[in-house]
């Protein structure tokens, strides 16, 4: 099952290297502030999760790294490099790649075409350079059987997979493509119990790779199962910020239903 | 990356409850195969009721018709599977004559130079159209729906200004006018029958179109642009680029014939166009091709063409009243948009939980 990892997985990755350090990072949407004061560091074969309720942030934080959206305060540096993303193409070529949780594919194209989307083998240079129609189905056909994704027929619709099948493709596709970060949108958000575990596996064997795994998520029993450090936000600011030594998986389920806040709830309601 | 014996444990269970689509299921899945078996069944027809249409002359004839929507209707169903919509393609027809024969006229211009300002200036209205589109995000039938009353009444009110008339002085005496009629408007004989140049334009350009779509990269772009632009643009496909370039594709070929019709004819009536643009949609969603964006290829689109021609012209040749054509196109409309939406469920439908 990791076999693509560790084929793909860059060789210059050394676990413990930090590859994306954010330093103070905010953003505001005109008069609205959406993040403040991020203090994040991705390291190599490390899952780094961010948790948070909706409208907590996640989604602004990832947009950043994602190169949708340039952050307006902090810094944010990429291999030591100082960086601001104005296209998610430039947070590519940074070895930055995210999978969102319901655009991660192109549901009417085909499997091995959704695969090499943006990333296509041609042969020849120019606008009217031919596919490698075959070597791309080839190619897309055994790496998602090496991580247990057997698709019937690689022409199908890839709309026609379940739900963590498209994932486990969103992923393969962008550690094939030399991915050294790895942004993970929601991931299990949508999926069932044993679809969920298939993604989990596959993130986990993404870290043992090498990667830096950022794991966006709402669930806390997900986050803890595969993650080495935790960020919880809660309306734009890290209400937490622990290594998974210093922290218990109860703590994290009390940040997240609400910490405090549950405990001062539960006291009025009690009066 | 070259062995693939090893099949992981949880693979069995997972492939285990996948359904496979029969074969009848996957050839319907294919866009074109509708606008196929209906251009067959409509064929015959008028084989049965139009004696006239009993000819090679006259299936040439239908080919021509089909022809000149077809060539536009190209591009425009490459710019619907990119998920966008042109009203104005049926204007800019008429604009690219129009500024080709009254430039060069007015001015005594060589026409050749007046056909390449023409490309400039359609590339450029189609430019216009697509930069909205993607820079201000307003939905393309709004924009274009724009443009398209801009240029109608722009074409009128600037043919006016400078002819006194609302259609161009006649210029096939003028210099270029030979070498542009043989690439637009001429026809050549194979035996008996009269082969327009156009026909042989419109085969290129289908199968140009084909390729395009199915061989390169810039057609897998094309699809996931109009199947999902987020998740495009996430994977680095310049979006706003293919919509920006479909945009001018539709104007180049709208061009095209706006310089076989002028050719053609000689002289260009300012209001003429008008309406095409939908006759390019009907052809583009008979053939397959999705109103969302995504789906659909060339063949199905020239396969819509036909079925316009042929059912044009055999009304004709079948003697009755050409005015019942249109309410025969909107049937078919409604019929191959229901078709679609079936084979869209089919194509997407999920099998596994």
């Amino acid at each position: 099952m990791t076999d693509t990892l560790s084929e793909h997985a860059d060789p210059g990755l050394h676990s413990g290297e930090p590859l994306i350090e954010m330093k103070d990072v905010g953003k505001t949407y005109g008069a609205i502030r959406a993040l403040k004061g991020i203090n994040l560091t991705v390291r190599a074969g490390e899952v780094t999760c961010v948790l948070g309720d909706n409208g907590a942030g996640k989604s602004t934080l990832i947009k950043i790294m994602a190169g949708l959206h340039p952050h307006n305060e902090g810094t944010m540096k990429v291999d030591g490099k100082e960086v601001s993303f104005g296209s998610p193409r430039e947070s590519l070529d940074h070895g930055i790649a995210t999978v969102y949780q319901d655009l991660a594919v192109v549901s009417l194209m085909e499997v091995w075409r959704n695969f090499f989307l943006g990333s296509e083998l041609t042969s020849g240079k120019g606008p009217f350079a031919t596919l490698r129609i075959a070597d791309m189905k080839r190619i897309a056909d055994e790496e998602l059987r090496k991580m247990g994704v057997v698709v019937k027929d690689i022409n199908q619709p890839i709309g026609t997979l379940s739900g963590g099948q498209r994932q486990c493709v969103a992923i393969a596709r962008a550690v094939y493509f030399g991915a050294r970060v790895l942004i993970l949108d929601e991931p299990t958000a949508a999926l069932g119990v044993k679809q969920s575990g298939v993604v989990l596996k596959y993130t986990a064997a993404a870290r043992d790779a090498g990667l830096g795994v950022v794991f966006i998520t709402h669930n806390p029993h997900h986050a803890y199962l595969v993650g080495n450090h935790f960020v919880i936000l809660k309306l734009g600011q890290a209400v937490l910020d622990k290594k998974r030594a210093d922290v218990g998986l109860d703590e994290l389920t009390r940040q997240m239903a609400g910490g405090d806040e549950l405990t001062e709830l539960s006291h009025e309601l009690q009066k | 990356m070259s062995q693939t014996t090893t099949t992981p444990p949880s693979a069995p269970a997972e492939a285990s409850n996948r359904v496979t689509l029969g074969w009848s299921n996957r050839l319907l899945a294919r866009p074109e195969v509708g606008a196929l078996v209906a251009a067959i069944v409509i064929f015959i027809f008028f084989l049965v009721v139009a004696p006239a249409f009993r000819s090679p002359a006259s299936f040439f004839t239908v080919l021509y018709q089909s022809s000149t929507i077809g060539i536009v209707a190209v591009a425009v169903g490459m710019l619907m599977i990119g998920g966008e919509f042109d009203l104005s393609a049926g204007v800019i027809v008429t604009t690219a004559g129009l500024v080709n024969a009254m430039f060069c006229y007015q001015l005594g211009i060589n026409l050749i130079v007046g056909a390449v300002l023409s490309l400039v200036f359609s590339l450029l209205i189609g430019f216009l159209n697509g930069y909205l589109v993607v820079r201000t995000g307003i939905p393309s039938f709004l924009i274009t729906l724009g443009t398209f009353f801009v240029l109608q009444g722009a074409n009128l009110g600037v043919t006016k200004l400078v002819t006194g008339s609302v259609s161009t002085p006649n210029i096939n005496q003028m210099a270029g006018y030979g070498t542009l009629d043989a690439i637009f408007a001429s026809s050549f004989k194979i035996g008996s029958v009269t082969v327009e140049i156009t026909v042989i334009w419109w085969f290129l350009f289908v199968a140009l179109s084909a390729f395009i779509l199915q061989r390169t990269r810039i057609g897998n772009w094309i699809y996931a642009v109009g199947g999902n632009a987020d998740s495009a643009r996430a994977v680095g496909v310049p979006v706003k680029a293919v919509k920006i370039g479909l945009f001018m594709t539709v104007s180049f070929l709208g061009w095209f014939i706006g310089m076989h019709t002028l050719y053609k004819f000689d002289t260009l009536q300012a209001g003429n166009g008008i309406g095409n643009e939908f006759l390019y949609i009907i052809a583009a969603v008979v053939g397959g091709t999705l109103l969302t964006g995504g789906f659909g290829n060339a063949i199905g689109v020239a396969i819509g063409a036909f079925i316009f021609g042929m059912t044009s012209l055999c009304i004709v040749y079948a003697g009755w009243d050409p005015n019942w054509f249109r309410a025969f196109l909107g049937v078919m409309l409604l019929l191959a948009v229901m078709v679609n939406l079936y084979v869209k469920r089919l194509s997407t439908a999920r099998k596994v939980g």
